[in-house]
């Protein structure tokens, strides 16, 4: 037997006869190829058939040497079309593997879907909305609580945190992202310092750049640039750890055996992110720093005069008002990117959609700290 | 004649990773039609086996035949060709949670043929009514058991109407009802459409009530210790461990009548 033939459905034959009887013969190899080139028209010259006559339409399958899944979808198909033009089919020559593949098509005649949990309607799916939204915050709140609770007890007994974890993380986060956070804060030095020394030149004060950039840098870009590369890096990769631990049910293997995951899965991740944020400002701090120098080397500032006019210009209130700001966001991105994990839902994209929500979350709320920084160090006078 | 050549043939197969060598220089075929199991003890190398076999590793060394070409070497269109002829059930059933089952049982027709939707969708759904589970078409598998995802993997990986079915751990998590009505589907068929079915399992109950031929990996030795038809083998192989792991099969399954 020619086996590529075969395989491509070129065995398939149909002949149609309208007199004496209306009758549609089938011979061959009825396979999904074979019912791909013969789908529409064979429907087609069905119909006509039936069009063309009073009485019944005669199938005649007995010819059929196979007929895999898709051919039973077209003589079901086929019947039905007849049967449409309000014509009865007679089936002839059903044997075998016609019949096993036929079987369900007939089944499924009868079949009712079944129904999905009833939805009710637009008032109570409004008000499932809205509590949802109730729901979520509650939950915000609980977690938030759990942490305080948790960061509480930490302080107070420091020998229950689990410490290997914790620098573990703390490397992952803050050691392993030095390279980007050198690439990033010296370009945002080198940037910042082009862009100001244009200016300043007009008047001849190229020096000021000095004072511009470190004030700058040390009080809101280093923090800041530092909170989104962390919120990028670690907040998602958090997420994603106890979305996955969520989905394999790991989270919950941990609460049956006494376990409790915010301190035995976000202390870990919160007291790194607190531990590492500072540092890594710190360090964006002195690499745009770096970056800013370099570039006034090429506006004739040497590096002496440019890191004599840093030290004039910055105050210690503008290094910790940026230390500490940065703390507050390691917390708030490192316990976002772990509530979004622990809420995650079940399946795959569920973990998806955790990370993509502990970054989004955490940017808005270093945005939105940091809005409240401003107002508050400006009323404190610092 | 095209029926007495085997669907599979493994020749001189050895399989590892890197430097470890899991199983050396197996050879068997698998004839049209058989339900095929092949048997092993936790970490022995099945499910190693059946990837080796569907394509998705290199083996260290050997050929295997699948559906008369060799799924080892072959590449591009070829391997398609032969991937297409083959359908294959994970252990987990690997359905697409984002889907509904009628999406995820249409995807291979989508991919494979030209088929106007229409014809697809009652493609997949009678598919789905093979395997029970016509009403819950419009369902995410996330809301129907695992069982259900399991009869739903099969309706997936049988849609094209493979020569092949290949099954890894089928009744694997499943209560002893569910795997029965699973071993009557793989039965069904195996006897009525004429498919072959290659099934990893350690599930002793169902392998007697379905499987034709076995094989037996040993982990030990690193080959096949046996193989033939699972209640001949009881009676009368005389190497040990296949005497312990069958007989244990055997009261398992007395204790189940009797109960």
């Amino acid at each position: 037997m020619d086996k590529q033939a075969a395989d491509s459905g070129q065995t398939f034959r149909y002949d149609a006869t309208a007199s004496p009887d209306a009758c549609l013969q089938l011979s061959g190899r009825l396979d999904v190829h074979a019912v791909e080139r013969v789908w529409s028209p064979l429907r087609r010259r069905a119909r006509e058939l039936a069009e063309g006559t009073q009485a019944a339409v005669t199938l005649d399958v007995g010819d059929l040497e196979y007929c895999d899944g898709a051919g039973a979808a077209l003589l079901h198909a086929l019947e039905r079309d007849i049967e449409r033009a309000g014509r009865q089919v007679e089936l002839v020559g059903v044997q075998g593997l016609v019949e096993e593949q036929l079987t369900p098509y007939r089944e499924l005649e009868t079949v009712e879907p079944a129904r999905h949990e009833t939805r009710g309607g637009l008032l109570a799916q409004s008000l499932e909305a809205v509590s949802r939204v109730g729901q979520a915050a509650y939950s915000q709140f609980g977690f938030i609580g759990e942490l305080t609770r948790a960061l509480g007890s930490a302080v107070l007994n420091p020998r229950q945190v689990r410490w290997g974890d914790t620098f573990r993380v703390a490397e992952a986060a803050g050691f392993q992202a030095l390279p980007i956070v050198s690439l990033i804060a010296f370009l945002l030095g080198v940037i910042l310092a082009f862009q100001s020394a244009i200016a300043m030149r007009q008047f001849g004060g190229e020096i000021f750049v000095a004072n511009l950039v470190a004030v700058s840098l040390f009080r809101e870009l280093g923090p800041l640039m530092m909170a989104i590369l962390l919120a990028g890096r670690s907040g998602a990769a958090f997420a994603a750890e106890i979305g996955t631990m969520k989905v394999n049910e790991e989270v919950n293997a941990l609460k049956t055996m006494g376990l409790d995951p915010v301190r035995f899965l976000v202390l870990p991740k919160v007291l790194a992110g607190i531990l590492v944020a500072p540092l890594l400002a710190l360090y964006a701090n002195m690499i745009g720093l770096l970056g800013a120098a370099v570039v006034m080397q090429g506006f004739g500032i040497p590096w002496t005069a440019f890191f004599n006019q840093v030290t004039v210009a910055l105050d210690l209130s503008d290094l910790f008002t940026g230390l500490f700001k940065a703390l507050i966001f390691g917390l708030l991105i490192a316990g976002v990117g772990c509530l979004r994990g622990l809420q995650t839902a079940s399946g795959a994209a569920a973990v998806g959609i955790s990370t993509t929500s502990a970054v989004v979350t955490s940017i808005i709320l270093i945005v939105v700290f940091d809005g409240l920084f401003a107002v508050l160090f400006y009323h404190m006078g610092v | 004649m095209a029926s007495a050549e085997p669907v599979i043939k493994v020749r001189d197969l050895t399989m590892g990773f890197g430097d470890f060598v899991l199983m050396r220089d197996l050879n068997f075929d698998v004839q049209r039609g058989e339900i095929f199991v092949i048997l092993g003890g936790s970490g022995s190398g099945k499910s190693t086996l059946l990837k080796h076999m569907i394509g998705l590793y290199t083996p260290q060394n050997g050929h295997i035949w699948v559906a008369g070409a060799d799924i080892t070497t072959a590449e591009g269109k070829a391997r398609e060709a032969i991937l297409r002829r083959v359908g294959v059930m994970y252990q987990m059933g690997a359905l697409f949670g984002s889907m509904t089952l009628l999406e995820n049982v249409r995807l291979p027709l989508e991919v494979h043929t030209d088929l106007p939707r229409e014809a697809m969708d009652a493609i997949a759904r009678a598919r789905l009514q093979l395997v029970g589970l016509g009403e819950f078409a419009d369902f995410m598998p996330s809301e129907i058991s695992g069982g259900m995802q399991k009869r739903a993997a099969i309706a997936r990986a049988m849609v094209l109407d493979p020569e092949v079915l290949f099954l890894d751990e089928p009744s694997a998590g499943l209560d002893p009802i569910t795997s029965a009505e699973l071993d009557q589907l793989i039965l069904r068929l195996a006897r009525s459409l004429d498919m072959t079915i290659v099934i990893v399992s350690h599930e002793l109950a169902s392998i007697f009530a379905i499987a034709d031929r076995v094989i037996m990996l040993d982990k030990e030795s690193k080959g096949i210790v046996a193989e033939g038809n699972p209640a001949t083998l009881r009676d009368t192989s005389d190497h040990p461990w296949v005497q312990r792991f069958l007989q244990r099969a055997d009261s398992a399954d007395s204790e189940e009548r009797s109960t």
